[in-house]
């Protein structure tokens, strides 16, 4: 299982981040979208993986540990919020430089 | 418990919902609340650091919840004269920015003090992920702060902020993560003792994870390669914003010491990434120096200006290991002082031009400019770090306590660049005119908030002994992380 979960923290951190160097605000904030799940799920991974164990010590022999859920909500919410946030600057650079490209700059006929 | 340390948190966290609760249309109502929670904070900052003064570690449990286990507030002389600093570029900051500025968005007043709250908590947590949530807190305003007043200029560079620092934060989240699972806790003082009996695999990630808090507090502290964002983000942000977010680059610098005094000064992993760094931050120095002699705009001179603080204080922090660490903070509190007041300057000079605004051409005079050029030259003088100003006691102390060629070479090269910089960017602004000026006069609350910032240059050049003796306590305090240590951890035992 630990490959498993290492494997999609990879992918979702290399598709966020190729998507991040993209330069069209759009894929942009896709990008930091995956990051930001890869990088929950990798915090989430921290605590040790468990298969079906509660997070409550005595309730099950070998609790899992609780505190990264934690971390990762507050992560979540977090990553939500500046998500909402870029959105609307994107929509705000489009609508006050009039095309999307991360630099502000006239559009080159989706080249780049 | 002492209640007190939270208040530098609370106190704008209070005055932050109370000012989003206010009718919007009232506009000496909010500026009343934001004033006068600056006031208070200022008040409380002082109290607080009376009390750190004293030499005694004190720690807040948040619910209650001993050391390790819950997060906890602490308080000792760095994070009480960093609480102090900002409350003291605050109230001017926010007094320029009450004159006209924060009619030009909504909620400016609310964002300014969801900043301030940002802040503060930053330098008074103890705790490795807390610190992440205020630099949240503070950056989430200041995305909004940087935004404040619109223009195309501010979108572009605000996307790019926006961008590199979010990708800063999962950085952030990654290097948290690495930290828990190989120490089990997220508690500066328990990292530290946990992290030097760490062996095998687990030093090796510690490593990784803590390469990578360097790399995201050098985001924070704009350090090369990492500065791209800073001169268009301040140049172009609102001047009472652009002189607060002076202090945002230290919030940078402060994690970095922290983390550095608490778990690297010794043990195992003293010096990890300290070469790195040394050059790193010699670079952005001397890249500082380019940025500055090539600035087309005083804004972007201003803010290169910031950098090149940043850069001599990484730079003393990587070499002196702690030793050059009290000229470092008594720059520190000199370069953001008068960096704010710069920004504030900048834009009274600005307004004064009218269209040419501060692009560095030749353009109409300044009408009554005489008081302009004046406060320009001392602020000068004073950032440039020639006497009698605190920027000469400053350099002077920090030349001595880092004996590197390098570094006395780069620093009197800066030195010398921002000279030329600034002098021609004075002629330029105040002698090669054309014709009478149709700006605007200056508003007497302007005026007041950049002389109140300028004057505590020549205030800090004439205390320089006492405010070096008490940032030199400072250093001796980080110099002995066992204090830090028993006092959060021994609190509860």
């Amino acid at each position: 299982m630990e490959l498993l979960v290492a494997i999609i923290i990879g992918v979702l951190v290399a598709s966020g981040v190729y998507l991040c160097l993209r330069a069209r605000t759009f894929p942009v904030v896709m990008g930091l979208t995956l990051l930001s799940y890869g990088v929950n799920v990798f915090l989430f991974a921290m605590g040790g993986l468990k298969i079906n164990q509660v997070a409550v010590v005595g309730m099950s022999p070998d609790p899992t540990d609780p505190l990264p859920q934690a971390l990762v909500l507050t992560a979540i919410v977090i990553g939500f919020a500046m998500t909402a946030f870029l959105v609307v600057l994107a929509l705000r650079s489009q609508g006050e430089l009039h095309n999307d490209h991360v630099d502000g700059k006239p559009d080159d006929g989706g080249r780049s | 418990m002492n209640h007190w340390i939270i208040a530098p948190v609370l106190i704008p966290a209070l005055a932050g919902m109370l000012l989003l609760l206010e009718v919007r249309e009232r506009h000496r109502l909010r500026r009343l609340t934001g004033l006068l929670s600056c006031a208070a904070m200022l008040a409380v900052a002082v109290f607080l650091g009376d009390q750190a003064w004293g030499g005694e570690i004190t720690v807040y449990a948040l619910g209650n919840w001993q050391a390790p286990f819950g997060i906890v507030l602490v308080l000792d002389k760095l994070s009480a004269l960093m609480v102090l600093l900002t409350a003291v570029l605050a109230f001017p900051a926010l007094l320029y920015a009450s004159c006209g500025d924060d009619r030009k968005g909504a909620n400016f007043h609310a964002l300014f003090q969801f900043q301030l709250m940002g802040v503060n908590g930053a330098f008074l947590t103890g705790d490795l992920f807390n610190l992440f949530v205020f630099f949240e807190v503070l950056l989430i305003a200041s995305y909004g702060l940087a935004l404040h007043g619109r223009g195309p200029e501010r979108v572009k560079a605000g996307l790019h902020y926006v961008v590199l620092n979010l990708v800063g934060s999962a950085l952030f989240l990654v290097a948290l993560g690495l930290v828990y699972g190989t120490t089990g806790t997220l508690n500066m003082a328990d990292f530290a003792v946990k992290a030097q009996a760490l062996t095998g695999t687990d030093a090796t990630l510690l490593k990784v994870a803590v390469l990578m808090l360097w790399v995201v507090f050098g985001l924070k502290a704009a350090m090369f390669p990492l500065y791209f964002w800073l001169p268009a983000a301040y140049a172009s942000a609102t001047a009472g914003v652009a002189a607060l977010f002076a202090i945002m680059t230290k919030v940078g610098f402060y994690a970095m010491v922290r983390v550095y005094a608490l778990a690297f000064a010794d043990g195992p992993f003293a010096g990890l990434g300290q070469q790195a760094l040394w050059w790193l931050a010699l670079v952005t120095l001397g890249l500082a120096c380019i940025g500055v002699l090539g600035a087309k705009r005083l804004g972007t001179l201003v803010s290169y200006l910031v950098v090149m603080s940043v850069g001599t204080l990484v730079a003393a922090l990587a070499f002196g290991q702690l030793q050059a660490l009290g000229p470092a903070l008594y720059y520190l509190l000199h370069s953001t002082l008068i960096c704010g007041g710069l920004f504030l300057l900048t834009d009274l000079i600005a307004r004064g031009r009218g269209e040419v605004a501060d692009c560095l051409q030749i353009g109409p005079a300044i009408l009554n400019g005489g008081r302009l050029s004046l406060l320009f030259f001392v602020a000068a003088i004073a950032v440039v770090g020639l006497p009698p100003l605190s920027g000469f006691v400053g350099k002077v102390a920090l030349l001595r306590s880092v004996p590197d060629p390098t570094y006395w070479v780069l620093l009197l090269i800066a030195g010398l660049c921002g000279l030329v910089a600034l002098s021609r960017a004075g002629s330029t602004l105040f002698w090669r005119t054309t014709g009478e000026g149709s700006g605007l006069r200056p508003a007497r609350r302007h005026l007041l908030s950049v002389v109140g910032l300028l004057l505590l240059s020549p205030l800090m050049a004439v205390y320089a002994e006492p405010l070096l003796q008490l940032t030199a306590a400072v250093a001796e305090q980080l110099r002995n992380p066992d204090l830090y240590l028993s006092a959060v951890l021994g609190g509860g035992a």
